[in-house]
């Protein structure tokens, strides 16, 4: 086919508005590293189980290790939420206070179940 | 003192952060957030060390392996919590066009996995019978 003339493609309609785009890929970015940090969390989380399965633990240890699994579920979901908000617009939302200091939250107690484990 | 409890005021009611100053560019935001996801990842890094001591250096005298592993779980719980405290602060003063804060924690934690490392290597290579 030869291109068509000028005439012709002037009456078309402007071509739909692109979704302004990062080129930067920033929320990309960000999805990309809460999956990093889910990741690192499984880990953590798995030598916790780890523990649980070798044997050695109390019943002290048993209960940590079960919370442990919760609070990884915990943050699982939280990351999950977090994930699905940045992919669903081209200008995500800011990451809300109350999400930050949750997964902290969880972290910390991944921690204190440790020690639980530990000691 | 008062300082911290301002901060603790701020964690807990992060929404307040949102009340002054304007709303910055949201990939300074993102980009933030990033750096909190890193940290946080450093903390995970250091509470599962303290559960890989536990785990894999059994030979060792109850107290040496304790005492690694609940000193890599405490930086790791430092860690996160610094990350929160970080954040909010990053975003406060992004909000107020202020210049970002400045720490010396980054310092702080080499020196102690360093240290801690050092502990650790010193202690798999001429420890390594206490327990025996």
């Amino acid at each position: 086919m030869t291109t068509p003339p000028d005439r012709e493609r002037k009456p078309e309609p402007e071509p739909e508005p692109v979704p302004e785009r990062d080129p930067g890929l920033q929320p990309e970015r960000t999805r990309l590293a809460w999956r990093r940090t889910t990741l690192a969390f499984t880990v953590a989380a798995v030598f916790a189980g780890r523990q649980a399965v070798t044997g050695g633990t109390g019943p002290v240890g048993t209960v940590a290790v079960a919370l442990s699994v919760l609070v990884w579920l915990g943050f699982l979901l939280l990351a999950h939420r977090r994930v699905r908000t940045l992919g669903a617009g081209p200008v995500p939302s800011a990451l809300p206070g109350r999400m930050a200091l949750t997964a902290v939250v969880c972290t910390v107690g991944l921690a204190g179940f440790a020690v639980a484990v530990v000691v | 003192m008062k300082d911290i409890a301002r901060s603790l005021r701020l964690w807990f009611a992060p929404q307040r952060v949102r009340e002054e100053g304007r709303t910055p560019d949201y990939r300074f935001s993102l980009a933030n957030e990033r750096t909190f996801l890193a940290w946080l990842r450093t903390a995970l890094a250091l509470i599962g060390g303290g559960f890989a001591v536990d785990q894999f250096l059994p030979d060792l005298r109850w107290g040496v392996r304790a005492g690694l592993a609940l000193a890599l779980l405490g930086a790791g719980v430092l860690c996160a919590l610094r990350a929160v405290n970080h954040w909010v602060r990053c975003e406060r003063a992004m909000r107020r066009g202020e210049d970002l804060p400045v720490s010396r924690f980054p310092t702080v934690l080499s020196l102690v996995i360093a240290a801690l490392a050092v502990a650790m290597v010193a202690v798999v290579l001429f420890g390594w019978e206490g327990g025996r």
